[in-house]
């Protein structure tokens, strides 16, 4: 075989941040297969050092846009547990559904914006606005129920205002409260209808397994998205204390954000991992949506991402129902506007650790007796996701090279890339393939 | 420009925060391509052309490389708007330009630090290029960003405020942050945002940057009722303020 293969995607379109994939081929054999890094790093956990305990939410919250909730959240718990603050039942509560509608929005959008155009074979989410007005329209609606979710939960859709150290400045009213419920209620339909106009796509993905490490929180009860401990399908359960010891960051030359690995070379986190460690604890309907698209554990192929996070938000939408419930049923406690929590400040070290929609995230801060930062580090979701999409592209490139076109190849691998919905800015900032 | 403006939408050293508030206009989305073309932008659309007469621009410059990306973006536009603290003011990102860059380096990636080049200080994208027109704050307020669109698509300047957060804030008449024993640089913030962070409980933060004179055109009042200087507080509070405060200095 004489095969000459040259892909060369210098910025990858439609994920979040700036990567390149670089892979050449030559008589069938492959020289170069890369997956590369290059965004300006930006210093986060330097940054911080020096600042106080009560901006370092607000600070950590600008690593990325898209999750910039589950930043502040994750950011709190560790400041929280640093100082032994404890939060209400009812505020636990509400940080669920501000988590929530996070993840939905998050989802939707990299579903239907981004990962859908690869399926209907356009370049863009634009042309679906003539080709699938009406399915569009579905997504759109979706999309802005999830964001006005998080802006009644968070005061803002992106970079939060009400979740502080030990809780809320502001609540949401009862009112406010039964009318979200209703439009989740009403939201149920036109989720069902999005997943069956993707189910109609499904076999686009391509039939591509490797078997690897999934690691994610993990919970006897629920499905873990706010609280849980560590869970790796290779190595059981662990304290979210040695999350050193499961990480294991290193750094590559070729990428700006630093790799991680446990068990094997590389692992994997985000939707299909919590899926496939804490099957059991999805909602009902979250179950019978994964059970059309015949996902059930273990699914060793990372393009079903894409579902699983469709599944997700299913169960995203049926968990907040049952909150809002319960925080209805409990009755609201009320609180003074302007709320600051009685905070005794002290010196401590504390580790976050949160399911955000692309994996699981940890700050981890130490603060001295004024409160003031003195080290702080941060394992981000896509980080821990690198060194899994270097080993795919690595066995699924040989895979291609026999009968697929240099195209095709290019498409896999951008469509590889997509699933994992990669956020390359919250480490550093970029995604381009290169087949030189 | 004939027919529809194209634009583009660049980011650099950012969160890509700004650039989710336009997918965040929902259904209005199809409004804007209907006045302008989108031509490229990368985080939504495969396509890409260098053919643009608009460019949007999130996120700080931070090294050579983005430097460079900026002054092509500049020769191939005919307007540039700044969007997002980063780009507009230096952002969060300029928190570390009041840092030992060597300690910053050598915090988060050791002994390898030198692998990954960065200036010392991050920068707005005004430091670099010519820069026509600024959409602040972190993240952008989406009417404002509409209303700069639509002004450029009208061949209008967009009317940007000039006061500080504390007029908005009256006006809704939030407890001041002060009056809470809260620190809060809205007396010295551009305006613009509807104060929307007070009103949910908490401190005008700074995101939006300093008004153009924040000596003369602080909000007085709140100052004199609690014996600070605009400096005091521009020096107490600083945020987002690190790149501003240096540039002032050059002044």
């Amino acid at each position: 075989m004489s095969k000459e293969v040259n892909v060369d995607v210098e910025y990858l379109t439609r994920v979040e941040g700036h990567g390149n994939i670089v892979v050449n081929a030559k008589d069938g054999k492959i020289e170069k297969c890369e997956w590369q890094v290059v965004e300006a790093p930006r210093f986060f956990e330097s940054m911080v050092v020096g600042r106080s305990w009560k901006e370092l939410h607000h600070i950590t919250s600008r690593i990325c846009g898209i999750c910039s909730i589950g930043h502040s959240l994750t950011s709190l718990k560790a400041t929280e547990e640093a100082m032994g603050i404890e939060i209400s039942q009812q505020d636990e509560m509400l940080r669920k559904l501000a988590l929530h509608g996070e993840n939905m929005q998050s989802h939707i959008l990299h579903v239907g914006y981004l990962a859908l155009p690869d399926l209907a074979g356009v370049g863009s989410v634009i042309p679906l606005a003539s080709s699938h007005p009406d399915e569009l329209k579905t997504v759109i609606g979706l999309h802005r129920l999830a964001n006005d979710m998080s802006k009644l939960l968070c005061g803002r859709t992106t970079h939060p205002q009400r979740l502080i150290p030990g809780g809320f400045s502001k609540l949401p009213t009862i009112e406010e409260l039964e009318t979200l419920k209703g439009r989740l209620a009403d939201s149920v339909e036109d989720l069902k209808a999005v997943a069956s106009f993707v189910k109609g796509l499904a076999s686009r993905f391509p039939d591509f397994e490797r078997e690897t490490e999934f690691f994610s929180l993990g919970h006897d009860k629920e499905y873990p998205l706010y609280d849980g401990k560590l869970k790796s399908s290779d190595t059981g359960t662990a304290l979210v204390e040695d999350y050193l010891s499961m990480t294991n960051e290193y750094i590559v030359p070729q990428s700006t954000a630093k790799y991680t690995k446990n068990n094997r070379e590389a692992y994997m986190v985000g939707a299909l991992a919590r899926l496939n460690n804490n099957y059991d604890n999805l909602s009902p309907m979250a179950k019978e949506v994964a059970e059309s698209f015949g996902l059930e554990p273990v699914c060793h192929n990372p393009y079903m991402n894409n579902v699983a996070q469709i599944v997700e938000v299913v169960h995203n939408v049926e968990d907040s129902i049952r909150l809002i419930d319960l925080v209805l049923d409990m009755g609201l406690e009320e609180q003074s506007p302007y709320h600051q929590p009685d905070i005794d400040v002290r010196a401590g070290r504390g580790i976050g650790a949160i399911e955000v929609p692309r994996g699981i995230l940890f700050h981890d801060y130490t603060y001295d007796d004024d409160g003031i930062c003195t080290e702080a580090n941060a394992i981000i979701p896509t980080n821990q996701n690198h060194g899994n999409i270097q080993y795919d592209m690595e066995s699924l490139v040989p895979q291609m090279l026999a009968d697929k076109t240099e195209k095709e190849i290019e498409l896999a691998l951008e469509m590889l890339v997509r699933a994992y919905d990669p956020c390359i800015s919250c480490s550093t900032h970029y995604v381009d393939v290169k087949f030189v | 420009m004939s027919g529809k403006p194209k634009a583009a939408f660049f980011d650099l050293a950012g969160c890509e925060g700004d650039q989710l508030q336009i997918a965040n206009l929902e259904e209005k989305v199809l409004d804007l391509i209907n006045i302008v073309e989108v031509v490229s932008f990368r985080e939504i659309m495969k396509e890409h052309s260098d053919d643009y007469d608009i460019a949007f621009i999130e996120g700080s410059v931070t090294n050579d490389h983005l430097a460079e990306r900026l002054e092509e973006i500049r020769e191939n536009a005919s307007i540039v708007v700044g969007l997002g603290s980063c780009a507009t003011i230096g952002g969060i990102n300029s928190i570390r330009n009041s840092q030992d860059h060597e300690e910053v380096k050598h915090r988060v990636y050791g002994d390898q630090a030198d692998l990954f080049p960065s200036w010392d200080k991050a920068k707005a994208i005004e430091d670099v290029i010519k820069v026509d027109y600024h959409v602040h704050g972190c993240p952008i307020d989406r009417d404002e960003f509409i209303h700069v669109v639509e002004s450029l698509v009208l061949g209008k300047d967009p009317e940007i405020p000039n006061y500080p957060v504390c007029v908005e804030c009256k006006l809704n008449e939030n407890i001041c942050a002060f009056e809470r024993d809260e620190f809060c640089v809205g007396p010295v913030t551009r305006a613009g945002c509807d104060s929307c962070c007070v009103n949910e409980g908490t401190i005008c933060w700074g995101c939006r940057g300093l008004i153009d004179n924040p000596n003369d055109d602080a909000h007085s009042d709140v100052l004199e009722e609690y014996g600070l200087s605009a400096e005091e507080v521009m020096k107490k509070f600083n945020l987002y303020f690190g790149w501003q405060q240096e540039a002032r200095k050059d002044e």
